[in-house]
């Protein structure tokens, strides 16, 4: 399915009102940014997993990559002042042939740098490396991890994935990561293995770290909940399990006025492999690029006028602000 | 008219002060310090709130408490077990009063 569809599917679907409405009727429309505090910058729809809930769809044929170009104007833009966090994500980032110069000269310029890595590439051939590289750079590594039990977190992200993302946290474990003195962060994300929201993060990662360590010996710093965004695969597993009213139903009628003005892309700028610009990594995912009339691509970024944008929303964004709220870092509200 | 339940009238739940508001908000109170975070973890009273629906087969608290158990990170097994231990509580309750039964008859057999 592409954008279009998806957003025909989720403006067509069941109880709940257009999104535009319900923010109208909270008093909480229209969003606008705030400031760029985040860059996040997507490398690309290639990927060594193929993830039941991956929004993005990316799996081993995706060929979409960020040019060394893109990458370059990426790191001037990151040089402005307001831009405090470099964000990388995919697809696997590692998969981008430029990642490791791109964390070289970003590693410098002295901003929090994060990259979103699935970890089992890191116990693949050639790519052990970038535990080094990573740490070398104080690279904050983040990882998603749908569950602390195998069989669930396999049923997502494919058969025998969780044992390897454990020996790759073991590595990580090794070199400092997750360990409070290192100074080396190694977050982890939950989202739901289905057709539900997730619970309170504290007790989530209370949970986490105590099954970690106890069954597996490995620790981590922090864990972020996630709410699934209906969208991308994940939208196609709630069509395939006649889920998709019922999940709607529940992300609309916990919608919460107060998690609204915590959105990521207020603060967060997303930029696509061909340098595009996005208010956030799902508008990009679905294909809806920043305001008409905004700067469009990273050639033409312009830092005054993109920090007073309106925000592009649609029937997606009833993710973002179900509940304790969701965002590349976690709730939002607590 | 549909059946008597129906997934939908889960959400209806929110409303049942109607009609009665003061006893309702009062039940609401009750019901949120009563399930809420205390000396057990909101995941204990969880299976708790999940074993008593079964148990009084209540399709709703079922619904719900499932979910709520999902969300919170609760495996399968673990529900299970909940639903045993209410299953078997629920045995031992009926089998507890056939001392009634069993002092009956032997007051009144010869
Ligand atoms: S969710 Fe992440 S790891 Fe999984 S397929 Fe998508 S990009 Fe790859
Ligand atoms: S989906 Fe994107 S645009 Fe919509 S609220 Fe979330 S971050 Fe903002």
């Amino acid at each position: 399915m592409d954008g279009r569809e998806q957003l025909g599917l989720l403006r067509g679907t069941g109880r709940c009102a257009p999104f535009s409405e319900t923010l109208a009727g909270a008093d909480k429309g229209p969003i606008r940014a705030e400031k760029i505090d985040i860059l996040q910058l997507n490398l690309g729809t290639r990927c060594n997993l193929a993830c039941g809930h991956c929004h993005v769809q990316a799996g081993p044929r995706g060929d979409k990559a960020m040019s060394r170009e893109v990458l370059a104007r990426c790191l001037d833009l990151a040089c402005d002042g307001e831009v405090s966090v470099v964000d990388i994500t995919g697809g696997a980032p590692e998969l981008n042939p430029h990642l490791e110069w791109f964390l070289g000269e970003a590693g410098a310029l002295g901003k929090r740098l994060i990259v979103r890595s699935n970890l089992v590439i890191l116990l693949e051939e050639g790519y052990e490396r970038f535990i080094e590289i990573y740490a070398k750079n104080r690279v904050e590594v983040v990882s998603s991890l749908p569950d602390w039990r195998a069989a669930r977190a396999d049923r997502q992200r494919g058969a025998g994935s969780f044992d390897r993302i454990i020996r790759a946290i073991r590595l990580l474990n090794e070199r400092g990561y997750g360990r409070e003195s290192s100074g080396l962060v190694l977050d982890l994300v939950h989202n739901p293995a289905g057709a539900y929201l997730p619970g309170p993060q504290k007790a989530l990662e209370r949970e986490y770290r105590k099954r970690l360590l106890d069954d597996h010996g490995v620790v981590f710093n922090g864990l972020y909940s996630i709410t699934n965004l209906p969208i991308g695969r994940f939208l196609e597993y709630l069509v395939r399990s006649d889920n998709l009213v019922d999940y709607m139903a529940d992300l609309c009628g916990a919608f919460n006025p107060a998690a609204v003005d915590r959105v990521m892309c207020r603060t967060t700028l997303s930029v696509g492999w061909d340098g595009s610009l996005y208010d956030c990594d799902f508008n990009q995912a679905l294909g809806l690029p920043v305001r008409r009339g905004m700067p469009g691509n990273v050639a033409d970024f312009d830092p005054g006028r993109l920090r007073e944008r309106e925000i592009v929303i649609d029937n997606h964004c009833y993710g973002c602000v179900a509940g304790s709220g969701s965002s590349c870092q976690g709730a939002t509200v607590s | 008219m549909g059946g008597y339940y129906d997934t939908e009238d889960l959400a209806d739940f929110q409303n049942i002060a109607e009609f009665a508001n003061e006893q309702g908000e009062a039940f609401f109170r009750y019901y949120q310090a009563a399930l809420g975070e205390g000396a057990l973890t909101e995941r204990e009273k969880s299976l708790i709130a999940l074993a008593v629906a079964a148990v009084e087969k209540c399709p709703y608290c079922i619904d719900a408490y499932t979910t709520k158990c999902l969300s919170l990170g609760i495996s399968n097994d673990e529900m299970m077990e909940a639903i045993h231990t209410g299953a078997a509580m629920a045995a031992g309750v009926i089998l507890a009063h056939s001392t009634q039964m069993r002092k009956i008859v032997k007051k009144k057999e010869m």
